[in-house]
């Protein structure tokens, strides 16, 4: 599930740039590394790959602003 | 039909070319003749802001060059003249032009077409070409109020597909693309001749729109002037041109709190990140007089992203509300800097506050 995730957001990233890391904990909002559509794919993809229902009680920054807080949030889901 | 609030408007008119823009089959027959007042209607329509395109199976060359000669091909955004399926160059049109189905009218002559639309596209208004002359009167394709915006439309969307184009050409990252643009946002408190666009505007848009709440000219007059209220437009320009009127915010003043009772954005600035850019102009305002900020959204069924646009400018759910409507309130600690490939101007005097 990390692997995925990482994949999804690096495949998004709006700073392109071969020095840019980030890590686990990183909010990747407040970086500003990706923006709000990404956060809509993200959603999408999140449950489409891991067959969770998002519902609108859910859309809170703190589940989504890192990828470990992603993998609690779908951890929690399933 | 659906069952939604309010029958949408038609923002797209999406026409067949054979025996439906004009009399006679382009592969079979020599000479083709346009339609009697085929250029009155596609001229009428445009000046209240309704887009046209086309879904044709022809070729794509052959087709072009006789729009060309009738002087109609200018009409046109994002033609699909090409040999698949109708319901594919609907989608297509659709996606180009980032705006709902059930917004869409698809004529043709031929009930096969229209069927395959019609069962692949929920939503898709599906007519009989034969009707071409009847649609001027139809309430679907009379908008309340035809603005400076309207007849402007088309070629607002002509000037995104050279946007888009560039974009696509661009080498390199999104930030440094939008940075080439030089977007210019100018927020400005609602002048009278802004009030019927800004209604213009609760009507017609749907996805980025935090409640689907419609506002009169006249209620968005009142609350202009009573004093507790604001009413902001946004306006965008980038080097190639204005956008228009792209944005509107109600904002409700009172005791140290200031609620978006609406706040929307026209779905062709979605990438551009508008909504975000606005939001937090205003949480930087807000921060700077010590008020709280809160926000109404309701869902309606289309406008998640809205939801999802405050989620990452730091709303949260407060309290719901039992007319559906549910309240969020911003975290004001962690408010963003504006990014630097967009210029605000604010026109907003907040000294009533």
């Amino acid at each position: 599930m990390r692997e995925k995730i990482r994949a999804i957001i690096e495949s998004n990233l709006k700073i392109f740039d071969s020095d840019v890391e980030f890590s686990d904990d990183d909010h990747i909002f407040r970086k500003g590394f990706v923006d709000s559509l990404f956060a809509v794919k993200l959603l999408a993809y999140l449950e489409q790959e891991f067959n969770i229902k998002i519902g609108n009680e859910d859309l809170n920054i703190e589940n989504f602003h890192s990828v470990n807080k992603i993998i609690s949030f779908v951890e929690s889901k399933q | 039909m659906s069952g939604n609030m309010r029958e949408a408007v038609v923002k797209c008119v999406i026409w067949d070319l054979d025996n439906t823009i004009w009399d006679g089959t382009l592969l079979e027959d020599d000479t083709v003749t346009l339609k009697p007042r085929m250029r009155e209607v596609l001229d009428e329509l445009d000046r209240r802001g309704i887009l046209h395109s086309i879904a044709s199976r022809n070729d794509y060359d052959d087709a072009m060059a006789r729009l060309q000669e009738f002087g109609i091909a200018d009409y046109f955004l994002y033609p699909e003249i090409r040999w698949d399926a109708k319901s594919q160059s609907v989608r297509n049109i659709q996606k180009n032009l980032n705006i709902a189905f059930d917004t869409l009218l698809f004529l043709d002559d031929q009930p096969f077409e229209r069927d395959e639309v019609a069962a692949t596209h929920e939503g898709v208004w599906c007519l009989d070409s034969s009707r071409y002359l009847d649609i001027l009167d139809h309430p679907r394709l009379n908008p309340r109020y035809i603005t400076h915006d309207s007849a402007l439309r088309r070629r607002m969307y002509q000037s995104d597909i050279v946007r888009r184009k560039q974009e696509e050409e661009f080498v390199g990252p999104k930030e440094s693309f939008l940075r080439e643009l030089g977007m210019v946002l100018e927020i400005a408190e609602a002048q009278e001749d802004d009030l019927i666009r800004a209604e213009e505007l609760t009507f017609r848009t749907n996805q980025l729109n935090a409640t689907g709440e419609t506002y009169s000219v006249e209620s968005l007059d009142a609350m202009r002037k009573d004093g507790h209220h604001k009413i902001l437009v946004c306006e965008l320009t980038d080097k190639y041109g204005s956008y228009g009127k792209i944005g509107l915010a109600v904002l409700e003043i009172e005791h140290g709190v200031w609620n978006l009772n609406l706040l929307l954005f026209s779905c062709r600035v979605m990438s551009a990140g508008v909504g975000s850019i606005f939001l937090a102009f205003l949480r930087n305002a807000a921060r700077d007089h010590g008020i709280r900020l809160t926000a109404d959204f309701r869902d309606t069924g289309r406008n998640r992203m809205m939801r999802i646009a405050y989620m990452v400018a730091g709303f949260s759910e407060k309290e719901q509300h039992d007319d559906g409507t549910t309240l969020l309130e911003n975290d004001l600690t962690d408010v963003p800097v504006i990014p630097d490939y967009c210029k605000i101007i604010s026109k907003v005097s907040w000294s009533i506050l």
